[in-house]
């Protein structure tokens, strides 16, 4: 129909890609997303495919410009576009209509909206009018509210002129029943559930949660819009996130604070409601220079006096001119060109003159590096338990304090879920430098440091010298922590340096908007010719091939994020584009892939953003090219690898992923309210008193004692480092597979015999025994702090001195042997601290059990308790009820196993017992078990359910009943034949 | 001068008493006032019972370095050959006169020039007629250091007298500020020694092939006043606005570019407003810090 021909005009991607233009990327493409059901996959795609044509493949930027601002008006969102689509989840839902039709988005009858669905005369429907209000350009300050809904509610924008589906008034006098819409929506959610988790189609799955989230904070806005009313909306939203769960719990605590507390998830899904705060307790959110170093900077590295004292110069030069962007670029109307442009320019060609620009090249990486990496601090264990302090003060304040200035300083603009690349801090200094420079020696050496430098990141081994790779195997020993923050260093260097390899190899390609076609296929024949600066494609191959895509894929994504506009469509990166498509399509999130869930979520996030931003080609979606490769590659690849490690944590996530913390805002801008009064959003900072423990001198004093650390690595060759980390990190290892070696396996043999003698005395409880004897064994394993630290201080030094070179000087020797003894010890008591509890517990349930068992039955028949009141211990024996029920002897136990073995047959006949007979049995039963002297009722119940007779579950709410009760004969009676009478009908 | 320079030895030991950080504003007062000085003994008593807060050698070293801000200023004036000219003939004349009276000294009082600059333009002047040539730079540098080389005995004498006689200038002047430089580095690596603390020095530094070399490298840093230092420079002067920004320039930054934050040590003081690049790796004293904080040794200070 004529209305939807501005619908999913398909947003080609033009150079200047404003909000306007990502909007409706996004709308379309959700827009297309919600034929998978029902459609084979190859028809699908080919049904988008030709969607996207037919709705302007070439880009109709006019259409893109007013489509999306259609579908949303100021005062408030309308949601044109929904009504379709709704119709044709309505139309597809899979259960009730029995014959499936091929969806013609162009027709209307397809679409009807949600009310017209089972009442089919659309005409009928009273329609409302919108009149819209274009968005963009208009509104150059356009409000939070707005932003999230012109982001991801407009759908494929119908025209304005379409008639308003299910407008307020039609909600009045909906012919649905609340049920009836429920079921509508119920199959909806469902819908998009599914589509979630399919990655095999061209939508971020980032933009689909955001769009979730904003229906869902936007939920009254929308009311009059689509769903009918605001609860509608939030039922929907809510069940959509309820399917997807996984994923929403991976994201930060803020977040799923914001989601928990919000009144609406509570009110339509308490489950998600505790899921979500059970999720937020699992959440572990867990300038300087670059040294002279004589080995690299000294004269003999140098070809002439003049190199070496011109270089000696620039690197002062250089300096300068970051201490003066650092003062000043802040300030308005300051511009790098006009300020330091002939500065930098004049320093560039003295390096040329002197040759030096492989020393300046290399001094310029490292100092990226340096400054823009992010904070990694030697030996901070952010998740022990002390780490809030120690990091609120110590190693990690740095990076805290800047996150915290960040969010401070930083305006809070709501970047959308795939903001185009950008060079935030101090890579816009460097970024700034390599542009005005513009100098093409300097690059060239620089291409060569970023490429050797990435490829042997790439390579690097993750894994410490005796983690077991194997997937779910616990390294433990706090080893897979040192590898997390490993990796998490590793994979942030490998981005960073891959993002400016990527600008500067594309550099010279750069153009401000789209070349014609004819310059295009120019470009295209001219520049297939020659090599491309990093071979991506083999890196990306052998990457899938040795499972090592979690550290190649997300630093791939960042090269290729910098391609120019002829750089995709040039045989080569189409190829490598290709490949990594086919690797996001072969990633489904949670489906029991080989790649953790956190992994998978890395990628996936990266690997979406990097479809969407404007310079991917996305005729590519649908390109099948390769995909028997990916496929086959797949398929041989080792059997060990990174993939398989859980080696992604929160913040790295955050941190690659910045886009993510979308989500945070937009529900913080829930809790603020209506944002738009307000002028925008209320950053929200909570002061934490954080717990200081000292007097604040002392803690001033902490810190300054790790920064002196950190200092004295600085001008040492960083061998030393590298020293202390290793021997630190053994020796931290080591002297926790020693305690557990020897002090745990010693307190746990003192358990048992304090055990064994003690269930020799007379009135006994066992239960109680156990919960004294393990909390004594938990007491003295704090014991082994001290001994970790001893441990420490005798090996560590040893081993430092033996690695370091012989004429190491006294003062620095001895303070290497004393950090090195402070990180061991700092890793061992970390991890002890955290472990040696659960560690303990679990060998003594384990040595408990093995005792227990070895032990005869009748030391374990005590009764620490009273009997009940009136008893005279002259009740039968527990044996002796089962000689009344049948003539042999047996033990107790044995014989509800009798009992139970008839009952779950095979059977003959004269075995059957009666109603009357298991009555009496259980009557038995429950006289010898009122008697506490007689048997220990605990352990009949333990028996059964180790044979799996009763489940533990059953017994489980009743279980610490069962342990302390006061024998109240009948209650315990109740009890315990509860359980057995559970257990024997199940059977029955 | 020599009095200048035993108290100012002496002030390295009561320093403690007298403060030696000075406010720009305090400074400025100091700076007009030493305007009408010359470089004399007599003025700078005059200078001490004005500012008698302030430790002498503190005081020698603003005006010394004030006055050499003055004759720069003032050499295009005095260095105009006719000029020369013009200051050679009066002494010429006046040596007829009144051989005995300091006159040097007091041409040079009357033109408010340093004496030891004045006879050196005199010398230079007298050997140019003498010789009929230029004279080289290195014997008139003997000459004014070794006056009785100079052939006019008279001339020796006056020539003695103003390079005796100024506390700014001068063979004298300059050999003392040598020695009081290298003095103070060997204090501060007495000190540094006493601390315990093992560093590398300028000379071995360069045995190594560093390009830029602080006096001091620190083996292990330290922490003063919470702030790391690598390197310390010491200098044996005042740090006025012009001084420092020189050195932060040719040396200061240099040094912070290449091991990271330091500590500079004007012995006779500075400008305290100057002390505001802590942050970016430069930390100013008067002295050497007594509030050293070290690396603890030993896994003490590990777990809270």
């Amino acid at each position: 129909s004529q209305t939807l021909t501005h619908g999913p005009t398909t947003p080609a991607k033009t150079p200047s890609t404003s909000r306007s233009v990502r909007t409706q990327d996004f709308s379309d493409r959700r827009g297309n997303k919600s034929t998978p059901i029902q459609t084979s996959r190859s028809a699908k795609a080919q049904q988008h495919r030709g969607r996207r044509r037919s709705g302007g493949f070439g880009g109709c930027a006019s259409g893109r410009q007013t489509g999306p601002r259609g579908a949303v008006s100021e005062e408030g969102v309308r949601w044109d576009g929904g009504g379709r689509r709704s119709r044709g989840v309505g139309r597809i839902e899979p259960v009730s209509p029995p014959t499936q039709v091929q969806l013609n988005f162009n027709n209307l009858e397809d679409f009807p909206p949600v009310g017209a669905a089972q009442s089919p005369p659309v005409a009928t429907k009273p329609s409302r009018r919108i009149n819209p209000t274009p968005v963009s350009a208009e509104r150059p300050n356009s409000k939070p509210k707005s932003c999230f809904i012109s982001t991801p509610l407009s759908l494929p924008a119908s025209p304005p002129a379409i008639p308003e589906s299910a407008g307020a008034k039609l909600t009045a006098g909906s012919p649905h029943s609340l049920q009836e819409e429920r079921e509508l929506l119920r199959k909806e959610r469902y819908v998009w559930a599914v589509i979630f988790s399919l990655n095999n189609i061209p939508v971020s799955m980032m933009m689909n949660l955001i769009c979730l989230l904003s229906i869902y904070v936007h939920a009254d806005v929308l009311e009059k819009a689509y769903l009918g009313n605001v609860h509608n909306c939030v039922y929907f939203s809510v069940r959509v996130l309820e399917n997807q769960f996984e994923l929403v719990s991976h994201l930060d605590k803020c977040t799923l604070r914001l989601l928990s507390e919000n009144e609406r998830v509570g009110t339509f899904s308490s489950s998600l409601k505790d899921h979500l705060a059970q999720a937020q307790e699992n959440c572990t959110a867990k300038v300087s220079i670059i040294p002279f170093q004589p080995a690299t900077d000294n004269r003999s590295n140098f070809s002439s006096d003049r190199a070496f004292h011109t270089f000696k110069k620039q690197r002062d030069v250089f300096y300068g001119f970051l201490r003066e962007w650092e003062d000043s670029h802040k300030e308005p109307g300051w511009d790098f060109e006009a300020a330091l442009g002939s500065r930098v320019r004049m320093m560039v060609s003295q390096l040329t003159a002197a040759g030096s620009h492989s020393h300046f090249a290399r001094l310029f990486q490292k100092q990226l590096i340096q400054m823009c990496k992010g904070p990694c601090v030697l030996g901070s264990s952010s998740d022990a338990p002390d780490a809030d302090l120690l990091g609120m003060l110590g190693a990690d304040s740095l990076g805290r304090l800047k996150r915290l200035q960040q969010r401070l300083v930083q305006p809070q603009g709501l970047i959308g879920p795939c903001p185009p690349p950008s060079f935030p801090g101090h890579q816009e200094f460097f970024k700034c430098f390599l542009q005005t420079a513009s100098c093409c020696q300097l690059n060239q050496h620089l291409k060569d440091g970023l490429c050797q430098q990435l490829l042997k990141l790439d390579e690097v081994s993750i894994l410490g010298p005796d983690a077991s790779p194997a997937r779910g195997e616990e390294t433990g020993d706090g080893d897979m922590e040192q590898q997390v923050r490993r990796f998490s260093s590793v994979l942030l260097t490998a981005r960073l340096l891959a993002k400016f390899l990527g600008f500067i190899s594309f550099l010279p390609y750069q153009t401000s908007e789209l070349p014609s076609r004819d310059i295009q296929d120019t470009a295209i024949t001219l520049r297939s010719k020659s090599s491309p600066v990093l071979d991506v494609c083999a890196v990306l191959r052998s990457s899938v091939h040795r499972r090592r895509t979690i550290l190649t894929v997300p630093w791939i994504v960042e090269f290729l994020s910098m391609l120019d506009h002829i750089g995709p469509l040039l045989p080569f990166y189409r190829t490598a584009l290709c490949l990594l498509l086919q690797i996001y399509k072969r990633m489904l999130l949670g489906r029991g892939g080989e790649l953790c869930y956190m992994n998978q979520l890395l990628m996936v996030a990266v690997l979406g953003w990097l479809f969407q931003i404007p310079i991917f080609p996305e005729d590519l979606f649908f390109s099948t090219d390769l995909k028997e490769e990916v496929k086959e590659l797949e398929n041989i690849t080792s059997s060990q690898g990174l993939d398989t490690l859980p080696l992604v944590d929160q913040q790295l996530l955050y941190t690659c992923c910045p886009y993510l913390g979308e989500f945070r805002k937009l529900l913080a801008a829930f809790v603020a309210g209506s944002t738009s009064k307000s002028g925008g959003l209320i950053r929200k900072i909570t002061p934490t008193s954080a717990e200081l423990r000292g007097p604040s001198t002392s803690r001033s004093q902490q810190k300054l004692q790790v920064d002196l650390e950190q200092a004295f690595f600085h001008n040492q060759p960083p061998s030393l480092r590298r020293t202390v980390e290793f021997v630190a990190e053994r020796v931290g290892s080591n002297c926790v597979k020693h305690i557990k070696a020897t002090l745990v396996l010693e307190l746990v043999k003192g358990g048992e015999k304090t055990l064994r003698d003690s269930l020799g005395l007379e009135g006994v409880n066992t239960a109680k025994l156990n919960d004294s004897i393990c909390a004594q064994l938990c007491d003295a394993g704090m014991q082994a702090l001290e001994t970790a630290t001893r441990f420490c201080s005798e090996n560590a030094p040893g081993a430092v001195r033996v690695l370091l070179p012989l004429e190491t000087s006294p003062s620095v020797l001895t303070t290497a042997e004393s950090i090195t003894t402070r990180l061991a010890t700092e890793k061992a008591c970390s991890w002890l601290s955290a472990n040696i509890t659960t560690l303990l517990k679990r060998e003594w349930k384990s040595a408990f059990g093995r005792v227990m068992k070895s032990v005869p039955s009748s030391v374990r028949l005590s009764a620490g308790s009273s009997c009940v009141s009136d008893c005279t211990h002259k009740v039968p024996l527990g044996s002796e009820v089962m000689i009344e029920i049948k003539s042999d002897h047996k033990p107790c136990c044995l014989m509800f196993q009798e009992v139970l073995s008839v009952a779950v047959g095979p059977r003959s006949e004269e075995e059957a017992y009666t109603v009357h007979q298991i009555e009496s049995l259980l009557y038995r039963v429950g006289q010898t078990l009122g008697c506490r002297k007689k048997t220990d009722y605990l352990f009949l119940i333990r028996q059964l359910i180790e044979r799996g007779l009763l489940g533990e579950e059953e017994v489980g709410t009743n279980w610490p009943k069962f342990k302390t009760l006061r024998f109240e004969a009948g209650i315990l009676t109740n009890h315990f034949l509860m359980a057995f009478l559970v257990c024997s009908c199940r059977s029955l | 001068m020599m009095d200048s320079v035993s108290s100012s030895s002496a002030t390295v030991a009561d320093k403690s008493v007298k403060r030696m950080q000075i406010c720009r504003a305090e400074y400025r007062v100091i700076g007009r006032f030493v305007e009408q000085l010359r470089p004399t003994r007599q003025c700078m008593k005059t200078l001490q019972t004005q500012f008698p807060h302030l430790p002498p050698s503190t005081l020698l070293s603003i005006f010394s370095q004030e006055y050499q801000k003055r004759m720069k200023r003032s050499m295009a004036r005095h260095h105009a050959p006719d000029v020369i000219k013009e200051y050679y003939q009066r002494y010429r004349s006046e040596a007829k006169t009144r051989p005995a009276a300091p006159l040097l000294l007091e041409l040079a009082n009357q033109v408010d020039l340093s004496p030891a600059l004045l006879a050196r333009l005199i010398v230079e002047c007298f050997l140019e007629e003498r010789q009929a040539s230029v004279a080289s730079r290195h014997v008139l540098n003997n000459m004014l250091r070794e006056p009785y080389l100079i052939p006019d005995l008279l001339l020796a004498k006056h020539v003695e007298q103003c390079t005796v006689n100024d506390c700014c200038y001068g063979p004298l002047v300059d050999c003392i500020k040598h020695a009081i430089g290298l003095e103070h580095e060997d204090l501060l690596r007495d000190k540094l020694r006493e601390t315990n603390l093992s560093f590398l020095d300028e000379n071995q530094l360069r045995a190594k092939g560093y390009d830029k070399t602080p006096d001091i490298i620190l083996e292990v840093p330290i922490a003063v006043d919470g702030h790391i230092v690598h390197w310390i420079e010491s200098k044996a002067s005042f740090g006025d606005d012009h001084s420092h920004h020189t050195y932060l320039n040719e040396q200061f930054w240099s040094y912070c570019n290449r091991f990271g934050p330091g500590l500079v040590i004007y012995w006779y003081g500075f400008v305290s407003e100057l002390d505001c690049q802590r942050d970016r790796g430069i930390l100013l004293r008067d002295g050497f810090p007594s509030d050293i904080v070290t690396l603890c040794q030993g896994p003490a200070r590990g777990r809270v």
